[in-house]
């Protein structure tokens, strides 16, 4: 049985309060680093060791993005925690933020002495005004532990935290995006490069960090980063938080080592297709991850066998789908996703999500033309790789994916003017 | 159009990040929580504590679907109908809701009690259909859910 590292404290009463957290061991890590002589760099390379690999959605190795933060000291650096968790199907820092936000908060006060950053910002969607709230709290508990504030544990070392919450818009979720939205401005993504270690946050040196990623940290100072490493396949360390919904038996957040296979992960641990049915399709990764048929659920769940595929992992939110699902239909919700939160900034994103909507509507309406799967294959290809950030990909992706896996259904739609599928499917509002 | 009490926690918060701009989005939050909504004078008032134009107030209000340019019901119910809500049936609660409340998606039910919103993914897949009464999640929901729901915020 895989020992749970992320999940250890969340049935524990009182889960969020720091007593709780400090009688099992936690802030350990953290006094470690700060009186135990770690230089920065030495918190950089256990990380990097590790192999821990960002948890937000792109996979990036932690360790490597900490230490592109130039070491020049004229101007100040920021830790930005990105809780902005939005993408689709995805929900475990959520659980992370309400049950054991300290976890997150040692995890960030680490990081931010590893890169040098005396400021930190946790922005949480706005949405997640609660758990924003357990999250204050527990800021407050640290302060008056004297892990957060001036001179921690006599280290000479300060950190401040700030809690921001955004106010509804998926795009800043984006770490770019995310940046102009805590200098109060609208969220339109930047070009990159300059990328956010050198040119970030007013203008310096900002590492942007998933929660999920953050509340690693701990582990991997106080265990060693090579434990760290072991508990996953190469290249990929440590266990991961996966969030299942859709049409299983026990959605929710699992604790899983990668590699794990998908139908190990939804038969052994979600308890398999509710009321009998059979699967017919799987998004691996967050509703951008291009969709795996029922065929391909033997896949191992880690960053490079996903890859290999044609999927990503993405945030770890696998959404699963039964034989009653109208494949045009699930296409049709995704894509409105997309065309509501394109930031409107890059015309093929603003323009080709609309276009797609429009061509799928028409679909399920009974209205589409026997070219319109070709015509979907062809916008979306004109919108990948066109645009400044990842929304574009994230829209045509599952357009590229479900239309060409499941064609027939599509062809379908366009020809007999209905669905295949016994449960009629409706146009989405 | 801001209360003594708004204006000084408005005037603290300004203060309380490394860049003052990054007070906005906090700032815009206290205003609709005092006016309900933030109105273009509203919007306004807010650009002058920042030194900003009503327009570049405005971009910001007008990016975040948070913010409500018109008066909304003393209860805002939202209904995730996003792809993993949608699989467990999330349009039969919002058409649900339509009915009982007599009211579509946008509208505000005529006692100014509840506005009904179809909002996108809340981050509470695994309890879908999930929806939101303001910021109070509501998981798992069914008609007769609903039913209790509305018994209770009526």
């Amino acid at each position: 049985m895989l020992e749970r590292v992320l999940t250890k404290n969340w049935e524990k009463t009182n889960s969020h309060k720091i007593e709780t957290y400090m009688a099992g061991g936690g802030y350990e890590a953290l006094r470690q680093v700060l009186t135990g002589g770690f230089t920065p760099e030495q918190v950089i390379e256990e990380v990097k060791k590790s192999n821990l690999r960002g948890r937000g959605g792109a996979g990036f190795p932690t360790g490597v993005k900490w230490s592109f933060v130039p070491k020049d000291p004229s101007k100040p650096k920021y830790m930005v925690v990105n809780a902005d968790e939005s993408e689709p199907g995805t929900f475990k820092d959520r659980y992370i933020l309400e049950r054991d936000p300290h976890m997150l908060i040692e995890g960030l006060i680490i990081g931010s002495y590893a890169i040098g950053a005396k400021t930190c910002f946790i922005y949480v969607r706005g949405e997640y005004y609660h758990p924003a709230q357990v999250v204050e709290a527990a800021l407050a508990e640290a302060y008056r532990q004297g892990f957060l504030g001036n001179n921690l544990l006599g280290s000479g070392y300060s950190l401040e935290v700030f809690l921001i919450r955004g106010a509804g818009a998926y795009i800043c979720g984006e770490e770019t995006a995310l940046l102009e939205s805590l200098e109060g401005k609208k969220g339109w993504p930047r070009l990159k490069p300059p990328f956010p270690a050198v040119v970030g946050l007013y203008k310096c040196p900002t590492v942007i960090n998933n929660v999920e990623t953050l509340a690693n940290i701990p582990h991997i100072i106080r265990r060693g980063g090579q434990w760290y490493a072991g508990l996953g396949p190469p290249k990929n360390g440590g266990t991961r938080l996966f969030a299942l919904s859709g049409h299983v038996n026990r959605p929710g957040v699992y604790e899983l080592p990668l590699g794990i296979t998908l139908r190990e992960m939804i038969y052994d641990h979600a308890g398999g297709i509710r009321d009998g049915k059979v699967i017919k399709a799987v998004i691996p990764g967050g509703s951008s991850a291009p969709v795996l048929t029922a065929a391909e659920i033997d896949v191992k769940m880690d960053h490079e066998s996903v890859a290999a595929i044609g999927s990503m992992l993405g945030s770890g939110a696998v959404i699963i789908m039964d034989e009653t699902t109208c494949m045009v239909k699930a296409l049709a919700r995704i894509t409105k996703f997309y065309a509501h939160e394109s930031c409107g900034q890059c015309t093929p994103c603003r323009e080709g999500t609309g276009w797609m909507l429009k061509i799928l509507r028409r679909i399920l309406q009974g209205e589409g033309h026997a070219d319109d799967p070709d015509h979907l294959l062809a916008i979306q290809g004109n919108i990948q790789g066109m645009t400044i950030c990842p929304l574009g990909d994230a829209a045509a992706l599952p357009v590229q994916s479900f239309v060409t896996k499941f064609r027939q259904e599509f062809d379908y739609h366009c020809v007999h003017k209905r669905c295949d599928i016994e449960s009629a499917c409706a146009v989405p509002a | 159009m801001l209360s003594e009490t708004t204006r000084a926690k408005i005037l603290e918060l300004i203060q309380k990040y490394p860049h003052k701009r990054t007070a906005l989005i906090p700032v815009l939050y206290v205003v609709q929580a005092e006016l309900g909504h933030i109105s273009e004078p509203a919007m306004t008032a807010v650009g002058e504590l920042f030194g900003l134009s009503p327009a570049e107030v405005k971009e910001v209000v007008t990016f975040y679907t948070m913010f409500y340019r018109a008066p909304v019901g003393k209860h805002v119910l939202q209904v995730c109908t996003n792809i993993s809500c949608m699989l467990c049936r999330a349009e039969e609660i919002l058409d649900y809701l339509k009915t009982k409340l007599g009211i579509a998606v946008g509208e505000t039910t005529p006692d100014g009690k509840f506005t009904l919103l179809e909002v996108e993914c809340m981050g509470a897949c695994e309890a879908a259909p999930a929806m939101q009464d303001n910021y109070d999640y509501h998981f798992h929901m069914t008609k007769e859910k609903i039913d209790r729901l509305l018994e209770i915020l009526r």
